[in-house]
């Protein structure tokens, strides 16, 4: 079936252009990790058209059996059903494209090609097994893949002491996130008897009132497992609390943060929530958590975004929010909406980076936007192209992010409780969304150019192998939200997701989201407008206000441009008084304490033998008598313990 | 009943001291004896090795049972007899042990210089005395096997290790010993109460529950040594710092495994009572030992000792796994324990290819490596990614069903027993970014030359298994499944006899759910 090609293609580019990458040469290398990419992608966006518009009864594609314990039993397993098929489709198609425009991005790279681009595979790969699973396990084995390859990825530079620290970070902050995970899977065996997919969602009703004891009190079984899930996600969708890996993970190669950012890994927290949702829905408890930290990231991120200098930077921190607001529509349980927004996303984020990194490309490597300005003319194309993603991120009638952010707020309002503390966390986000995109756009392409005159005089237009890429995305960034919409959130979605997203019989918040105040539909358009403006007058017409009202608002200013210190209240936390305990317990611990006592006695026994050797006189009589005192004590204690 | 119709076992167990006549009949100059005692070795252990192939060729997986079993008549009057046999439960560690040996030796071709035909001799026996412990079914003739472990591994590190050599190895064996003959003064009771030492009557004997404490302390004093347990893992980096390459690969591949083997033999199955009772004391042990030397392991600056204190750690989650004693906790600690087998046994040959070029563990020594050596560079990522447990290699397995059947006890113990995850990221990665990653600085790392032919020969098996495993567990776990599960219906059944006997609540759970 194409549908498995879709998937195991990657991993033999992978094998293929790793393995061998050094015998067959970098272009070879680049051809053949490219050529099972597209392959990848013409059987992935089949299999999204087929299953998804021509009606494909869903299914599996059985591989083999994995763990096997007793009654624990898990398969190597392909499922295919709407949701899956969305993320093939997407996937494989913005991968692919990434892939392509890797080519040129990484023309100059003094390491050896092949490596990145077998990791990328291996990135796809990974993505796609996540995807595709039919349990918890294998959707952890995708988990764990897109960690190792963004590990590898992040680090690909690996004489960069920076690149090194990143790396690790991504890896241990998503591990501290994986292992509630793990505990919530192990969760979910003991409540269903199996984390096969097709029998977990079969015990939904006969479970739902089963409870777990933990932290001094029953709780819902199905709440606990939220929760843990959860908090699996929020680490590798970088949300707040989890989200320090993110912006670091900018040390890697820019496509690299293209994919990461939008086809594989960050969105996998989303999708899991949406995979998990006939059991999320019946946990209030767990969502109303989603959707409290998914609007207060959508917030916290894009005051940070607001503040940065690194063009790569303020995407990254784009993403998060954008993140956030998936988490909202999550949280509510209108998970077609996140879904669509994770799938516009996709596209104008990667448009997004893939533009940055020409524009990085450009100007020979600078990321400081306050190192560049005055581009627009002499690059007209990335101008043009980051000017659309911008457009779509903003959510400006009729780009993509139109669509999907406002069906995220307008389902947050509808939803009404906690969905409110979303809408205006997302609502007022919107605005520093645009607010910072076109901070962008202007301290990049307009105004005095304040770069040095080497770098001006090399700047250019990127070559077609990446301009390409760019375009086709941008046209996705355009025409996804209103093509789409009937489908994934309008009123074919009981026919287009069918049983791949479950909601509860109660939840109507996607037909109520028809019926809101006028206001609410038109709000997110105008705080973005208000927000563009806002750039506008920042930037270019009073390009000494930012100054100014930097240092009005010193405090909150220095806030948001440490990242609210995040990085510094973990290091005291946890990463010095980590090492700390770790010097301790080794030093005062192993080697005074314990290793003390054998050694102490050691020498105790070195001098006791001394002293015994005294006692040897070599007289018979001597002998016997400590032998007979030797045997009454014997026998005193036998009758005693007796 | 015995599938192959000939003492399999036996030859297994005894072969390589045939080899090792072979070796001291060689007369001639000192290279001819070097190079003759080099090949002799290579192909016992690689004969040894491909008949213990036939153990699991024709192993019947359907049987919970003993199977290949020999029994000849020793001391019947003190029901002592010599008796092998294996189960689910040991037939891997016997192949584990028939594996590594040829590893071993390979490894040391060119490194062991002085002594050569020692060294080889040594390394037979021991594989003998690791086989025949796996293989046992007398206690007697067990205890014989496990303590006579001890001296050649004490000779390999005593005779061929580093500069502290000798503190080293008195320090493991008396560690080592003092537990042992604890677990002597066990045999004897054990031996007065069922008037024989044959582990398959005892497997079926029950002691009463008084006897059982003491009993369950004499083993835990002689087995906790050797897994080792936290607090007395101290030897443990000691003798891994000094001792050789291959002794190290021996000791942490197979060696370890004795204890968590003996709990998995005598303990539990014989001592339920007991078990159920001290679970609680292995859990809290476990859990220091799984975050307590994982921290440790964080600041060593000793590639060695590094691995070492990493694989307390691992093995802390072995131990958690075998007293939760339900199926995944017990399938995941034996899984943890041939993946912990095979990891860091791996792990032991990667700083060793290292030792053998600068001969030095030091890690600041190192450093931007991945330019010189990309291919040690992709091996020791892919042992790593396994050591700390990515889906899809072996380590993930066993570490995973632990979480599921400690779950089964406790919530904290699943979160607490799983924080070797985390904490092995830390460690593990950051040893690797130290060693692999960043620039060459010292001028003797700029002509390091990567893996030579014969080191990817050691490599490439380990790596095969370690995919393998990791893919298709399922192929691993189905030798013990019906075994572990015989045991824990055993333990369950035992557990429930005694609430009953004892009357104690009657009305107030049903037998099942003791364990919760």
């Amino acid at each position: 079936m194409i549908y498995a090609v879709a998937v195991f293609a990657p991993l033999l580019g992978a094998i293929v252009s790793g393995l061998l990458g050094r015998s067959i040469g970098d272009r070879a290398a680049e051809a053949v990790s490219i050529l099972v990419m597209v392959v990848a992608a013409i059987c992935g966006v089949t299999s999204f058209i087929w299953i998804g518009f021509l009606h494909e009864p869903d299914g599996t594609v059985d591989i083999g059996s994995w763990v096997v314990s007793g009654s624990f039993r898990t398969s190597w397993t392909l499922r295919y059903d709407t949701l899956s098929a969305v993320m093939v489709g997407m996937v494989t198609f913005v991968s692919t494209l990434i892939h392509i425009y890797s080519v040129g991005y990484m023309e100059h790279d003094a390491f050896p090609r092949y490596r990145f681009f077998a990791y990328l595979n291996l990135f796809t790969f990974a993505m796609l097994m996540l995807v595709t699973s039919d349990n918890l396990l294998q959707l952890f084995f995708g988990w764990e893949g897109v960690g190792l390859a963004s590990y590898l990825l992040i680090g690909y530079w690996y004489d960069r002491p920076s690149a090194n620290a990143a790396a690790i970070k991504a890896m241990m902050v998503n591990r501290v996130a994986d292992l509630p995970f793990a505990v919530g899977i192990a969760l979910v065996f003991l409540t269903f008897g199996s984390i096969e997919f097709p029998i977990v969602f079969a015990g939904i009703q006969q479970h739902m009132n089963d409870m777990y004891h933990v932290l001094g009190s029953d709780w819902r079984a199905y709440e606990v497992i939220g929760f843990l899930l959860f908090i699996g996600a929020m680490g590798k969708s970088a949300q707040i609390f989890l989200h320090t890996w993110l912006p670091d993970a900018m040390e890697g190669p820019t496509p690299v943060s293209a994919l990461i950012h939008a086809a594989t890994m960050v969105t996998a927290g989303v999708f899991l929530m949406a995979r998990m949702s006939p059991i999320m829905s019946y946990a209030p408890g767990a969502l109303t958590f989603v959707t409290i930290i998914g609007g207060t990231t959508s917030l916290f991120a894009a005051t940070i975004g607001c503040t940065q200098f690194d063009i790569k930077k303020v995407i990254a921190y784009s993403t998060c929010s954008q993140l956030g607001y998936m988490f909202t529509a999550a949280g509510v349980a209108v998970y077609q909406a996140s879904i669509f927004h994770l799938f516009c996303h996709a596209f104008f984020k990667a448009l997004l980076f893939l533009g940055a990194g020409a524009v990085i490309h450009a100007v020979s490597g600078e990321q400081d936007m306050r190192k560049m300005g005055g581009l627009w003319k002499k690059i007209p194309i990335t101008y043009t192209v980051m000017w659309v993603g911008s457009l779509a991120l903003a959510g400006i009638f009729p780009f993509a992010g139109y669509y999907s952010k406002d069906a995220i707020l307008e389902a947050a309002y509808s939803a009404g409780g906690v969905g409110y503390y979303g809408f205006w966390c997302g609502l007022i986000a919107a605005g520093l969304t645009a607010f910072y995109s076109w901070r962008v756009i202007i301290m990049t392409f307009h105004g005095p150019s304040r770069m040095d005159h080497h770098v001006e005089e090399h700047v250019h237009e990127s070559p077609w192998v990446m301009m390409g890429p760019c375009i086709v995305l941008a046209i996705g960034a355009l025409i996804a939200g209103f093509t789409l919409r009937h489908e994934f959130i309008g009123e074919g979605w009981p026919e287009f997701w069918r049983d791949s997203i479950v909601i509860t019989a109660s939840n109507h918040v996607l037909a109520n989201m028809e019926e809101l105040p006028g206001w609410v539909g038109i709000a997110p358009t105008l705080v973005g407008l208000l927000g563009i403006a806002t750039a506008y007058t920042f930037y270019m017409f009073v390009p000494s206000l930012p100054g100014r009202m930097a240092s009005m608002f010193r405090p909150i200013y220095l806030l948001f441009y440490n990242k609210w210190y995040f990085d510094e209240i973990y290091d005291a936390l946890f990463v010095r008084p980590g090492f700390w305990i770790a010097r301790t317990f080794w030093q005062v611990g192993d080697v005074t304490l314990i290793n003390g006592v054998p050694d102490g006695m050691a020498a105790l026994t070195a001098d006791g033998a001394r002293g015994i050797s005294k006692v040897q006189t070599g007289s018979l009589a001597v002998y016997a008598f400590v032998m007979l005192i030797g045997v009454v004590v014997l026998v005193a204690l036998y009758l005693l313990i007796r | 009943m015995n599938q192959v119709g000939f003492p399999l076992l036996s030859l297994i167990t005894w072969l390589p001291l045939v080899g090792c006549v072979v070796i001291l009949s060689v007369r001639g100059d000192e290279e001819t004896v070097a190079s003759n005692a080099r090949w002799t070795a290579l192909w016992t252990s690689l004969i040894v090795f491909a008949l213990s192939l036939l153990l699991w060729a024709k192993f019947d997986t359907n049987e919970p049972g003993f199977q290949f079993v020999e029994n000849i008549p020793w001391l019947p009057e003190y029901g002592v007899g010599y008796k092998l046999g294996v189960d689910g439960i040991s037939v891997l560690f016997v192949l584990l042990s028939t594996l590594l040996t040829p590893i071993c030796i390979l490894s040391a071709w060119e490194v062991i210089r002085t002594g050569v035909r020692e060294f080889m001799i040594a390394f037979l026996i021991l594989e003998t005395m690791m086989v025949g412990m796996f293989c046992a079914l007398d206690f007697v003739i067990f205890y014989m096997f496990f303590e006579g472990v001890l001296i050649p591994m004490y000779l390999i590190i005593g005779v061929w290790g580093g500069p502290n050599r000798v503190y080293s190895a008195v320090k493991f064996f008396l560690y080592t010993l003092t537990g042992s003959v604890l677990m002597l003064l066990a045999l004897l009771a054990m031996w007065f109460q069922a008037g024989t030492t044959d582990i398959t009557v005892l497997l079926h004997t029950q002691f009463a529950p008084a006897l059982q404490t003491w009993l369950f302390l004499a083993f835990l004093a002689s087995f906790a040594v050797k897994v080792p347990m936290w607090p007395v893992h101290t030897w443990l980096p000691d003798a891994h710092v000094e001792a050789p390459t291959a002794g190290s690969v021996i000791l942490a591949g197979v060696l370890l495994k004795m204890g968590a083997y003996g709990f998995l033999r005598f303990s539990v199955p014989m001592l339920p009572q007991a078990s159920a009772m001290f679970a609680p004391l292995m859990f809290s042990l476990s859990v220091v030992a799984v975050i307590y030397t994982a921290l440790v392991a964080l600041a060593q600056t000793d590639m060695k000792k590094l691995i070492a204190y990493s694989s307390v750690s691992h093995m802390g989650v072995v131990t958690i796994g075998i007293f939760t004693i339900n199926m995944q906790g017990v399938s995941g600690a034996i899984f943890q324990m041939l993946s912990h087998g095979i990891v860091s046994a791996a792990l032991f040959l990667i700083v060793g290819v290292l030792y053998d070029r600068l001969h030095t563990h030091e890690i600041d020594r190192f450093g931007g490596l991945a330019d010189r050596m990309p291919r040690y560079a992709l091996f020791f990522m892919l042992f790593s990614m396994a050591s700390i447990g990515l889906p899809g290699t072996s380590g993930f397995v066993g570490e995973f069903l632990v979480i599921v059947g400690s779950l089964q006890v406790n919530f904290w113990l699943a979160l607490l027993g799983g924080m070797g995850m985390i904490l092995g990221v830390a460690y593990t990665l950051y040893l690797y970014r130290r060693i692999i990653f960043g620039r060459i600085t010292r001028d003797d790392l700029k002509n390091i030359l990567d893996l030579s032919p014969r080191e990817i020969a050691v490599f490439v098996p380990l790596i095969a298994l370690t995919l393998w495993m990791g893919v298709v567990p399922s192929s691993f776990t189905s030798f013990w499944d019906a075994s572990v599960g015989a045991m824990v219906e055993q333990h369950t059944a035992a557990l429930a006899s005694e609430v009953k006997v004892a009357k104690v609540a009657p009305n107030e759970m049903p037998a099942g759910e003791v364990m919760r």
